[in-house]
């Protein structure tokens, strides 16, 4: 009994010298500063820096291959620590987060039909382009929620995708997955949207949906620089979304919201903290 | 006599008896005919003409763009009132030519009668194209390019479908009861240009009459009638060329791999008329049926023709229509509303109430396996529509989800009522998505 376990232990013995021998003889020469970059990124591994995960935006950054704000959920937090890893001048990165810009849910906008099938809202598009009557809405079955690495995304009861600005890193995940590219980019200190993303002409807009954008002009009337209307539907134009704010009121459908003010009726969310860099608080 | 079929597939009930004895009716003009513009797989015909032009029945509207693409014509005579986008059958609003006919059904000029004899397969094969002769069972594949095949294809064989396994739907018997002749003449064009001497029909066994009828008009012409078994997807290409000449097309495959070009019977009928008469395709017939639909028919329509004018003309229906189909129950595509004009892939209008519709909520897969048994592909279903779900593309096509006909044999069959073959449906588009990247 006494010999085998002495020569397991001695079995054991060798092979971790041998180990260790080849840990030392074969090491890949790590770069110490892509070891720190990584320390400093979010480490979602979400892809959104275009390397695969963050090993390989950390060597891309250490190798020149990258900037220091590429990593969009690591925000200007991440930028300037990896500038300052680097020893290299620390590059603005503008923090963005993803806006659902709808707000007609199952109880405002209208069904074309009923849908029973695969609950996907790609799998949904295929079917006579989706089952919501408005071409742009929100088809409401979570694929953003599902794609979203962050758990930024919830559904409400109503059916409609809502994103948490806390949560949201702006690693755009969610606009590639939306096949109706309701989910749009905006600058993190922009808080007034027009949440409508339907291009139909007014009238139709009327039919089919209570809150969708009828391309009236008022706002664009209320605040000239900070709208924009585009085939029927008006935008805010980001340069100037600090003059957006007096058109919220005027707005007949209200479709224009600040989300100074909260998110739209319905979420589940608690009230935004806004003009907060993500992590920042922490 | 064992009948010839194919492994999988299953027998849904029939339900032609409401139609299968009335005759090919001529169903009026509408009073405006909405031609859309893509109604072939392919680019869509691009419009030519503009709101005011008067035209003739069988003038060119839509010139087609590239080689997958046919020209559309006028079915009628009469004014074009809009070349706008309207609802189209896909459920989405498409550029269109509206015409408000005139009642005169005027042909245009210079439409001639050609010999085949005198025709060389080129030149055939050009007519063919001309007259914007697309695959009558519903697919809508331009025929010139099925006719077509690549240097180095050798095809020994063609089969005419007439199979029609999709139930409700008795176009096609009629098409070979009331004109035989037609689809013979078509099938020794079709022959010619391919240069074949073997040729079959298959015709599935609950359509006695026909299958007689077209056997007496083919003896002595070297075409053999083949009978087949009473089950569905018997009409799709890959099976029924394995029903009748025992060759399996490989996956990823197409049937000229294997020697064989089919054809469905309407398109030899429409052949026929575009080299004889020179007529473009401007009709076709298009069964009308349902338990909704008051007198159900098989009607002689017009392109174009808004799918509320056929019900009209069938005595409207019986209650609120709870389900409109396009095509035959199986793999025809449901439709918002019947404003939406019928296209040349129009096989059948299918009418069904809230009581025709079960519906039943999707429970979890309780693998008794019979997706796999009723798969005509012969792959699972099951595994492809669960791996699709998890997004696990490269892992559902492994499995061969790309082979999926899309026959909705699983779907149907599935006590668990999953959305089998749009899961599948869903896999395939992301892994063409996915090889269109790399
Ligand atoms: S935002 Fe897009 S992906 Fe998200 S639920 Fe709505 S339609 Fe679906
Ligand atoms: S109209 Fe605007 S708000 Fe309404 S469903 Fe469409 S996109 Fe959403
Ligand atoms: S005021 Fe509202 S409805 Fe009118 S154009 Fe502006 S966003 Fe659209
Ligand atoms: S038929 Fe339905 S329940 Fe049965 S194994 Fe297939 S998926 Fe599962």
């Amino acid at each position: 009994m006494l010999e085998a376990i002495m020569s397991l232990g001695g079995i054991g013995l060798s092979a971790a010298v041998a180990l260790g021998f080849a840990a030392k003889k074969f090491a890949v020469e790590i770069d110490p500063r892509e070891l720190a970059v990584l320390e400093v990124l979010p480490g979602a591994n979400c892809g959104a820096c275009g390397y695969p995960g963050c090993g390989g935006y950390a060597k891309a950054v250490v190798a020149g291959q990258a900037g220091p704000a590429d990593c969009p959920p690591g925000g200007a937090g991440a930028a300037e620590k990896i500038a300052n890893i680097l020893g290299i001048a620390p590059v603005s990165a503008d923090p963005q987060v993803a806006v659902v810009l709808c707000q007609g849910d199952n109880a405002k906008a209208q069904a074309k039909y009923r849908y029973l099938g695969l609950h996907d809202c790609n799998a949904a598009q295929k079917i006579a382009d989706g089952p919501k009557a408005c071409p742009g809405g929100c088809l409401g079955l979570g694929t953003c929620a599902r794609v979203c690495p962050f758990g930024a995304i919830e559904m409400t009861a109503e059916g409609l995708a809502v994103i948490s600005r806390e949560k949201c890193t702006g690693c755009r995940k969610c606009v590639a997955a939306c096949p109706r590219s309701v989910i749009r980019m905006t600058p993190l200190d922009a808080t007034v949207h027009v949440l409508c993303n339907s291009t139909d002409k007014g009238a139709l807009v009327r039919k089919y949906c209570q809150v969708g954008c009828i391309a009236c002009q008022i706002c664009k009337k209320t605040a000239p620089e900070a709208y924009v209307i585009e085939n029927f539907l008006a935008r805010v134009t980001y340069e100037h979304h600090q003059l957006a704010a007096p058109a919220v009121e005027k707005c007949p459908t209200k479709c224009i919201r600040d989300f100074v003010d909260g998110y739209p009726e319905g979420s589940s969310f608690a009230p935004p903290t806004c003009g907060v860099a993500p992590g920042a608080a922490a | 006599m064992k009948l010839k079929t194919f492994p999988g597939g299953l027998h849904p009930p029939d339900n032609k008896r409401w139609s299968e004895h009335k005759p090919i009716e001529t169903c009026p003009l509408p009073e405006e005919l909405v031609v859309p513009m893509a109604q072939h797989i392919g680019a869509p015909a691009e419009v030519c003409v503009q709101k005011g032009d008067l035209v003739k029945k069988g003038q060119v509207i839509g010139q087609a763009k590239g080689f997958v693409s046919v020209p559309v014509h006028a079915p009628s005579s009469g004014e074009v009132v809009a070349v706008e986008p309207r609802l189209h059958p896909s459920g989405k609003a498409l550029p269109a030519v509206v015409i408000r006919p005139d009642g005169e059904d005027r042909w245009v000029e210079g439409l001639e009668p050609g010999d085949p004899e005198a025709l060389s397969a080129d030149q055939l094969r050009e007519k063919i194209r001309a007259a914007g002769i697309v695959g009558m069972g519903g697919a809508t594949f331009p025929a010139h390019v099925k006719l077509s095949p690549p240097e180095g294809k050798k095809i020994d064989t063609l089969i005419l479908n007439g199979v029609e396994c999709e139930p409700f739907l008795t176009a096609d018997h009629r098409l070979m009861l009331e004109q035989p002749d037609d689809v013979l003449a078509g099938v020794d064009i079709l022959r010619k240009v391919l240069g074949v001497s073997r040729v079959y029909i298959g015709i599935e066994a609950n359509k006695p009459d026909a299958i007689d009828l077209m056997s007496q008009a083919c003896t002595g012409r070297g075409i053999e009638v083949v009978p087949l078994e009473v089950k569905y997807p018997q009409g799709a290409e890959k099976q029924l060329i394995l029903a009748i000449t025992g060759r399996e097309v490989p996956s990823g495959g197409l049937p000229m791999d294997v020697g064989v070009v089919v054809q469905n019977v309407g398109t030899a009928a429409a052949v026929a008329d575009a080299v004889l008469h020179g007529r473009p395709l401007v009709e076709r017939i298009c069964t009308v049926s349902g338990p909704l639909v008051a007198e159900p028919k098989n009607l002689r329509i017009r392109i174009g023709t808004p799918l509320a004018h056929l019900v009209q003309f069938c005595g409207g229906v019986k209650g609120e229509p709870a389900k409109i189909i396009m095509g035959g129950p199986m793999m025809g595509s449901a439709q918002l509303s019947l404003e939406v004009p019928a296209t040349r892939g129009t096989s059948g209008l299918l009418l069904f109430g809230a009581g025709d519709v079960p519906l039943r909520s999707e429970g979890p897969c309780i693998r008794c396996g019979r997706c796999v048994q009723a798969c005509p592909a012969r792959i699972m279903p099951t595994t492809i529509a669960a791996y699709a779900r998890l997004d696990f593309i490269s892992e559902a096509e492994e499995y061969g989800a790309m082979d999926c006909i899309e026959c909705g044999c699983c779907t149907y069959i599935c006590p668990a009522t999953l959305p089998l073959v749009q899961a599948i449906r869903y896999a395939k588009g992301a892994i063409l998505a996915k090889r269109r990247k790399v």
